[in-house]
């Protein structure tokens, strides 16, 4: 019988995180696209930064910011450490995809007399679709990832910050191989599906166009 | 722009849907030493046969781990320790709710996969075939603690230093060895005892007196106030019937 309960709360989390996240970064990465500000390199460079950091300094950190809250142990700690681990992950393809929008578009927008937001949202967001699905699927994908930060301020606890990631070690551990590899197996066949989705897309959005 | 806003209308259902699935009220969360996995899985089952309205939520680990994140105000509502130290300077803190109760003392074993350690006792570890020793992490795992104290007594220590593998607590220890990756795990008998190594290998007891005993104990923390559910299960760890269940297991008094 295996418990689905890690499985759900990896999905749960990871659903929640990349919902937030779209929120926070569309702004983000229209600002970091189209503004004129000299500091853009420092934000640029924190935001990538949870790709290269190791989880454990991340974790960390997150420790010692989060525990006067008593945030740590809590599903609503851990939503939040996503939050930082996933950002760039959101980011980056947004950001790649608003640079990459012939600066044309925008200008003929605004001559029709189109506010920056309805330019936004009618023009630009929808050019970009392949870079939105990239990056929604890449930081859910990347969040049910998640092992290191969660092990240093999940705390492992059943039904509330017991992840996939976790049972699977949990399961080494107490080595029952079996239980570890079904849920190996689950999380091995969904990332790999996950990306043959993002490549299949990409591909039929970047075919060149027989018109031009 | 419809799409996005059924993304949201989803994210409201589920959050909002997360709040009314609060935990059922007799929810008791157990922080246990990772020497207890097996004795406690047995516990919880035996606990759970009598009293079904109650669920016990199981967390193995170092007891050192648990120590610390029990001192940061941790959720848990008892914790089970391979070694009194912790709970005792828990009770210091006054982050108990009720006094230390012992349930028993840990021993330490030599297990092999594929030697037999009672043919050479100690000095299986200095086998040429031996190059790997898998030992708790001494920082913060009581097994650990001893195993190294055993070694020295031995005068092993420097001879074997190489060859030492840590384990993150006595769990990850006992696995190391189960699956061959160490030649030799000096490990709890707790889980020596258990069916899965018992098929899989052999021990041989660690002298106790080579080491500090393992005397190891129970305390409610303060997170259980209130918790009926949690002090029903610290009592029925004193029954008879848990302490067979512990004696099984190999905590002797």
């Amino acid at each position: 019988m295996t418990d689905w309960q890690p499985l759900w709360l990896s999905f749960r989390l990871a659903f929640i995180t990349t919902v937030l996240l779209l929120v926070i970064s569309i702004p983000l990465a229209y600002w970091l696209a189209y503004s004129r500000r000299r500091g853009k390199a420092v934000i640029e460079a924190l935001i990538s930064l949870p790709m290269v950091l190791p989880p454990t300094v991340l974790g960390f950190y997150l420790l010692i910011a989060l525990s006067p809250s008593h945030l740590v142990f809590t599903f609503t700690g851990l939503v939040i450490a996503s939050l930082f681990y996933s950002l760039p992950f959101m980011v980056n393809p947004l950001l790649s995809g608003f640079k990459s929008l012939p600066p044309a578009l925008r200008e003929a927008s605004y001559t029709l007399g189109k506010s920056g937001w309805t330019t936004l949202i009618k023009v630009l967001l929808p050019n970009i679709r392949p870079s939105l699905l990239t990056g929604i699927v890449l930081s859910f994908a990347h969040t049910i990832g998640e092992f290191g930060v969660v092990l240093m301020i999940g705390g492992n606890i059943p039904g509330r910050t017991r992840l996939a990631s976790l049972a699977i070690y949990d399961e080494m551990e107490s080595m029952n191989y079996a239980a570890a590899s079904k849920y190996a197996l689950i999380l091995f066949t969904f990332s790999f599906s996950v990306l043959l989705i993002v490549h299949l897309v990409n591909n039929h959005f970047s075919r060149p166009d027989p018109l031009s | 722009m419809s799409r996005f806003f059924s993304i949201l209308c989803c994210y409201l259902g589920l959050v909002t849907g997360s709040h009314t699935a609060n935990p059922p009220p007799q929810e008791v969360l157990v922080a246990a030493a990772a020497d207890l996995k097996f004795a406690m899985d047995s516990l919880v089952k035996a606990f759970s046969a009598a009293s079904n309205d109650i669920s016990i939520k199981l967390v193995c680990g170092s007891s050192g781990n648990f120590y610390e994140q029990i001192s940061n105000d941790a959720p848990f509502d008892i914790f089970f320790s391979a070694d009194l130290g912790y709970p005792q300077k828990l009770e210091q803190q006054h982050k108990t709710l009720a006094p230390i109760v012992p349930y028993g003392t840990g021993q330490l074993v030599l297990w092999s996969k594929k030697l037999d350690p009672s043919k050479e006792g100690m000095n299986t570890l200095l086998l040429s075939s031996v190059t790997h020793i898998a030992i708790a992490n001494p920082a913060h795992a009581p097994y650990g603690q001893r195993a190294e104290e055993s070694l020295k007594h031995y005068q092993l220590y420097d001879k074997v230093r190489e060859k030492l593998v840590i384990g993150e607590n006595i769990s990850q220890t006992a696995q190391f060895a189960s699956t061959g990756a160490a030649d030799v795990g000096i490990i709890a008998l707790s889980l020596a005892l258990s069916p899965q190594l018992q098929k899989e290998g052999k021990y041989w007891l660690i002298p106790p007196a080579t080491h500090q005993p393992l005397k190891q104990g129970f305390v409610l923390l303060q997170h259980a106030k209130g918790n009926e559910g949690a002090k029903k299960f610290a009592a029925f760890i004193g029954s008879a019937r848990a302490r067979a269940i512990l004696k099984y297991f190999g905590f002797g008094e």
